[in-house]
């Protein structure tokens, strides 16, 4: 082949390589905006609630539509409360899931069972959101909170919180059906955080004399605690955003009540069933920073939960 | 000293028994979830469900327009996603070595990632809702578009680092310029990994509801139309499971067992798929 024809092809290949670069870099950077206009397009529409309540919406818990008045503590509390019951709960639980992958399950059933796990992070939300309102609450309703008001209802400082009417529906349920959803995303990060403690670590701790329980509880927890505490995170941050499931069991009521027997609102379920109904300006503005504020706690949730994932892969690649 | 071992035997067996316990106790959710599911939505699957549209309360009726808008809306976000999120991870692996881009952009998709759904309903209504007048299919699809791009993203870029260096080192030997090698050498080898991310990212996608309730709306009637509100699965399943219509609920019990199968015969046939690949290398 002459040279030209060469250099010419040699060029040629200079201007697709930098062609298919600059492809990739924009669907990277298509990425970045995407984040950057989720954000303005969320401040940008909550503009006229911002400028009309300022910061005592989130102090504020009137919700009128009639008047046009609207704060946002209500649905904030109620976030919070039932992410914190779903984290109560679920952190136990994932932390004995992961032990039982870990360490005890027998190697042919290791594989089936974290599927299994995984499959119930499958489940779409609103399939939960169904069996909880259909078959969880009844159930829930009629055995298992009139019993909770006879015992712990009556106890001094937390009796209050656990008594009320057993509707059935209420913060307590929409937190134990959220906390079901963020099971398998803590169990698994944990397990796979377990999985990468060094096994000449647990065998120095098994020579030693320990128990399978100190071991977990005294070596290999305190390792991966970085890790351990990235997952929780993790799933903070999924049961923050949860919508479906919520609203089909949190009794969507605009009040703040000390039971979490009693119905309350999330954010996600307030967005939810009231954003196609919402008429006028400010109704609309004031459910669009609801949803911004529901984006910023989770953005803060997860980024902090990311950091700490990333210092946890960093020391593993340090061979710490 | 015997007190004290027997202290920490009785504290392992214990808290190992709670660990089993646990372990029976998520099980056990999955169970009986999947057990309601069987029960209330099968005797409510019958023919009608794939051959009639959405009924008024009261009559019969099935579900054919909501699975075919369901159907249609995941296609179309797919299709838009999926090269987003590969180009994008393609980025990541074989380009992001050095610079800001690649590690900021790794980070935001993480967090993308597990963003709340409800939060992109509300960002695709207010861009393309709002802007064009009237609820849409098409607005669906974007809404799903932008939550399969994080996951497609997240596994090309995990799949193409597991390609072996001297793969792209041995191409590039032979004189190929460099976006051959990557399209015709690494994202080939990484295919069957690659096509996990998509499966598991229409499995996360079927199940969605609340993107769509702002942007795909409903539609009780047959319609195809992606620039008008368009019927789909998850939508319906929510308006009729909240009905107090019995044969409205019944069909929305029959609509998530069909949703519901999909979606986690789609999950294993991803990890089947994987776990074949695994093995072959």
């Amino acid at each position: 082949m002459p040279t030209f024809l060469q250099e010419a092809r040699l060029k040629r290949q200079v201007v697709q390589d930098m062609l298919f670069r600059n492809l990739t870099r924009l669907a990277a950077f298509a990425v970045l905006a995407l984040l950057a206009a989720i954000i303005a397009s969320l401040v940008v529409g909550s503009m006229p609630a911002i400028h009309a309540f300022g910061f005592g919406f989130l102090t504020s818990s009137v919700w009128d539509p009639v008047k046009d008045e609207y704060g946002a503590l209500v649905p904030i509390v109620g976030t919070l409360v039932t992410s914190g019951i779903a984290l109560l709960i679920a952190i136990p639980v994932s932390f004995g899931i992961a032990i039982f992958l870990t360490e005890l399950s027998p190697n042919w059933l290791r594989r089936p069972l974290g599927i299994a796990v995984e499959l119930l992070a499958g489940i779409p939300s609103i399939i939960y959101g169904m069996w909880g309102l259909f078959v969880f609450a009844p159930l829930f309703g009629d055995y298992v909170e009139p019993w909770i008001n006879n015992h712990i209802g009556k106890m001094p400082l937390i009796g209050p919180f656990f008594s009320g009417p057993p509707m059935g529906i209420g913060m307590l349920t929409a937190g134990i059906i959220l906390a079901i959803m963020v099971i398998p995303f803590i169990a698994s990060v944990m397990r796979d955080v377990f999985d990468v403690v060094p096994a000449m670590l647990k065998e120095s701790a098994y020579g030693l004399g320990s128990t399978t329980w100190e071991v977990m509880w005294n070596v290999v927890l305190p390792y991966t605690r970085i890790g351990v505490v990235g997952g929780i995170m993790l799933g903070l941050g999924r049961a923050l955003g949860e919508t479906m499931a919520v609203t089909f069991v949190i009794g969507n009521a605009n009040q703040l009540n000390k039971s979490l027997f009693m119905p309350g609102n999330s954010i996600a379920s307030a967005l939810a069933n009231e954003f196609n109904e919402a008429v006028g300006t400010l109704y609309t503005s004031s459910l669009i920073e609801l949803g911004l504020i529901l984006f910023f706690i989770t953005f803060v949730v997860l980024s902090l939960a990311r950091l700490l994932l990333l210092k946890m892969a960093q020391r593993e690649g340090h061979g710490a | 000293m015997s007190y004290l071992y027997t202290r920490r035997r009785l504290v392992n067996m214990v808290s190992l028994s709670v660990s089993v316990f646990t372990m029976l106790f998520g099980l056990f959710w999955l169970g009986w979830i999947l057990w309601t599911l069987l029960d209330n939505g099968l005797p409510g699957l019958s023919l009608h469900v794939f051959t009639q549209s959405t009924p008024p309360p009261g009559s019969n009726g099935g579900l054919i327009n909501a699975i075919v808008g369901s159907l249609m809306m995941v296609a179309i976000g797919v299709l838009i996603g999926t090269p987003i999120g590969i180009l994008a991870g393609t980025y990541l692996a074989e380009f992001g070595q050095r610079g800001w881009l690649a590690p900021l952009t790794r980070f935001i998709n993480d967090i993308l990632l597990s963003a709340p759904s409800i939060v992109i309903g509300i960002f695709v209504y207010a861009v393309y809702v709002a802007k064009v007048g009237h609820f849409a299919g098409w607005g669906g699809s974007f809404a799903l578009a932008i939550l399969v791009i994080p996951v497609v993203l997240r596994t090309t870029e995990n799949m193409l680092r597991l390609v072996p260096n001297s793969l792209r080192e041995a191409a590039a030997a032979l004189g190929a310029p460099q976006w051959k090698v990557i399209s015709f050498v690494t994202l080939r080898a990484a295919r069957a990994g690659i096509l996990t991310g998509i499966l598991l990212a229409v499995a996360r996608i079927s199940g969605e509801t609340a993107p769509l309730l702002f942007t795909a709306l409903n539609n009780q009637f047959w319609s195809s139309d992606m620039n008008k509100p368009l019927s789909n699965l998850p939508v319906v399943i929510f308006q009729f499971a909240m009905s107090p219509y019995e044969d409205w609920q019944n069909l929305a019990w029959a609509g998530a067992l069909i949703i519901t199968l999909s979606v986690l015969t789609l999950n294993i046939l991803a990890r089947v798929l994987f776990r074949q690949k695994a093995n072959t290398q």
